[in-house]
């Protein structure tokens, strides 16, 4: 599967000859287990593992969850009260599931900032990005859907906001927005359909796992030099590589268990910490509450679709040019959904020769002002769009799509980057050198 | 090293900022409970006094329509005796099901298996999640550190609303209104339920204003987290469990890549 030169399984049993000629899946397992990963990846490169135990644990939570709920608009909020009090372990089950989704966020965002320092994305790796980006998107997806199935207040209204976004697209909007919710607005309809894409979601992303691990195990893996494995003989790539098992099993074991350490006292403290309040309250449709605020993954995006209100001039001069076509809600739903399609172009709009944010000493900068973007951002979505907030978004914004539309094509002209290590050996030596009587 | 300040900045600051809400307005002042941090848990008094007040003074209006009988017998919560639980329910009136003799929908003798009422008029809300369903303060501005540290201030806001009335009262479109400091707004609709010695308690407990409000958020915490105390024991079981692997995965680890690193 991968195309660094490496040992390749041979069946050595009588049984293992026999399945291996009919099925062979000893040779899918060996080489993906023992796939050669660059002996230089830091402890940014374990959000991965992190993921895929996210993956996992929200799937098995949510199916035994799934045994006891009801997607009923009378019964769904007493079926979470029955999970809570009188389904045995049940409390345990639905607080891991709620704070499973917040840690698989935390972990995804990670993963992504990492791939944008370190240049994961550049070539030959876009299609591992691409896919990345749709897994992020199935999960925003998946995210929304199951945050409606409690039917509380934020449920239901959040589920009215976020459908509403289609109704914002002009021409087809009304009619689309009805067709996802099943009606003119969020009901038993709704409720049905989106637990059962709820439930089918989380199986598309597990697909998509797949194709993002194929895709990176054909490339290998990035490393924090970003400079490529040797690959002229076994021996080489030897050099540059130690293979997953044992090295990286163990040692993303150890992170995945410090970091489900930290989750576990989550659930021990302050279970309901990221949770919403009013979300206790079963919905009503009579009672919109104050305000209507999405789960805090959500909350730079949601800052963003919030920015370009009606008195920003290039909401006013698209409006202009499309005779009123584009309206300030439009508009917003446009730059929160492009805002995470100038992500996924990235690995185009970077234009520098060098990959990894290490030896770009300008880069940095502006990167390190991206994350501190989006941290203000998180806060702007947070807050109710008054005072200083509306302005402070769309800097925010701005800078969201200056980032990736101006600076990264420019910053690959303008930037007289570092020279990196000339292979990764030379990276790890220089970290551990290597002792004087070798 | 920068690169991973700023990431773990980002992993704090994540977590400071959860969707912020609720009280706007009203002041919550701070109430200590024994089930506060780590480590706390319900006061089983506390909460055997807090039935009483919710029996004698809010059961008049509010249901707790999630809440069994059976669960008032419960470790880890009021844990009344089984027969006194009988007692309890046998107290009440519960709805006809299909499954009961009689017609459907007339009134029988409740058993422990059966619920709480409902609230018995639409303008009180039922009480089985108001302590889950309120929060304290946030801040400072929507960080959300407040929260972690003090706790999300559920049980506070019960106990600042039952407290906070000035004593003023509007009328509005023929209704009157009740000022009160912990409501967002400022005015409520709920006449002042509790007063001092509103209540008894057969352990000689002091029921002042304060003690009684105190005492019935207790409950009503407890009613909305009915197993916090088996939570709190399973999270820290987990926890320490998951600190042991650690170590040890640490070593294993140190020990793997040791020859790889020069360092065995």
């Amino acid at each position: 599967m991968s195309g660094i030169p490496h040992d390749h399984y041979e069946p050595k049993s009588g049984f293992a000859k026999w399945l291996d000629s009919r099925l062979p899946i000893g040779g899918l397992i060996y080489n993906t287990l023992m796939i050669p990963t660059p002996k230089n990846l830091n402890w940014m490169w374990i959000w991965g593992i992190v993921l895929a135990f996210c993956l996992a644990l929200q799937i098995v939570t949510g199916i035994v969850l799934a045994m006891h709920y009801i997607p009923h608009v009378d019964m769904a909020f007493a079926s979470v009260e029955h999970i809570m009090r009188d389904v045995r372990g049940g409390h345990f089950l639905r607080y891991l599931h709620a704070n499973g989704a917040s840690l698989f966020f935390i972990a995804v965002y990670l993963h992504i900032f990492r791939g944008l320092f370190y240049g994961s994305y550049k070539a030959p790796r876009e299609i591992t990005w691409i896919i990345g980006m749709l897994i992020y998107l199935a999960m925003m997806a998946t995210g929304f859907l199951g945050y409606v199935l409690p039917w509380g207040q934020m449920s239901f209204w959040g589920a009215t906001v976020i459908t509403g976004f289609f109704g914002a697209i002009p021409g087809v909007g009304e009619t689309m927005q009805a067709w996802l919710l099943g009606g003119p607005a969020v009901d038993q309809p709704t409720l049905n359909r989106f637990f059962s894409l709820h439930y089918l979601l989380p199986f598309v992303i597990a697909g998509l796992v797949i194709v993002h691990i194929w895709a990176f195990h054909t490339t290998g893996n990035n490393n924090p030099t970003g400079v490529e494995v040797r690959r002229g003989s076994k021996d080489e790539a030897k050099k540059d590589t130690l293979p997953f098992w044992p090295y990286f099993v163990i040692k993303d074991l150890f992170a995945l268990v410090v970091i489900l350490a930290i989750f576990a006292a989550v659930i021990w403290t302050t279970p309901n910490y990221l949770g919403h309040p009013d979300n206790y309250i079963e919905a009503n449709a009579l009672s919109t509450p104050t305000h209507i605020v999405p789960e805090w993954y959500y909350l730079p995006f949601y800052a963003i679709l919030r920015a370009f209100t009606a008195d920003v001039w290039a909401v006013q001069f698209a409006s202009l040019i499309t005779g009123g076509i584009v309206t300030a809600k439009f508009f917003g739903v446009v730059a929160m959904f492009g805002a995470i399609f100038v992500m996924a172009l990235v690995p185009w709009l970077d234009t520098s020769r060098v990959r990894s944010g290490r030896y770009r000493p300008a880069f940095r900068w502006w990167f390190y002002l991206l994350i501190l973007d989006f941290v203000v951002l998180t806060w702007c979505g947070s807050q109710p769009a008054e005072g200083v907030v509306p302005m402070i978004s769309l800097i925010g914004s701005t800078y969201w799509f200056g980032y990736f539309i101006v600076i990264l094509p420019l910053l690959g002209v303008f930037e007289k980057p570092l020279t990196p290590p000339a292979t990764i050996e030379d990276d790890f030596d220089a970290h551990y050198p290597p002792k004087p009587a070798e | 090293m920068i690169k991973h300040t700023i990431l773990t900045a980002l992993i704090t600051l994540g977590l400071a900022a959860p969707a912020a809400m609720a009280a706007e307005g009203g002041e919550i002042p701070d109430t200590a409970f024994s089930f506060e941090g780590p480590f706390g848990t319900y006061d089983q008094m506390q909460l055997q006094r807090g039935l009483q007040v919710f029996t004698e003074v809010c059961a008049s209006c509010h249901g707790l329509q999630y809440v069994a009988y059976r669960t008032l017998a419960d470790e880890g919560g009021p844990h009344l005796p089984e027969d006194q639980v009988k007692a309890y329910a046998a107290l009440h009136e519960t709805p006809n099901t299909a499954n009961d003799d009689g017609e459907l929908g007339e009134f029988r003798t409740a058993t422990p298996n059966d619920h709480f009422g409902q609230s018995n008029f639409p303008g009180a809300p039922d009480l089985s999640l108001m302590a889950k369903s309120r929060a304290g303060f946030h801040g400072p501005a929507g960080t959300g550190i407040n929260q972690l540290l003090y706790g999300m201030g559920g049980p506070e806001y019960i106990v600042a609303i039952l407290t906070g009335y000035t004593g003023e009262t509007k009328e509005e479109a023929g209704a009157i209104f009740y000022e009160n400091t912990a409501f967002p707004g400022g005015w409520i609709a709920m006449s002042p339920p509790i007063a001092d010695d509103i209540v008894e308690y057969a352990d000689g407990h002091s029921a002042d204003l304060h003690h009684v409000s105190a005492d019935v958020a207790a409950f009503l915490m407890w009613t909305a987290e009915p197993h916090l105390n088996a939570r709190k024991q399973g999270g820290f079981t987990a926890f320490m469990v998951l600190l042991l692997l650690s170590v040890l995965l640490y070593l294993t680890n140190k020990t793997l890549w040791a020859k790889a690193k020069r360092k065995a």
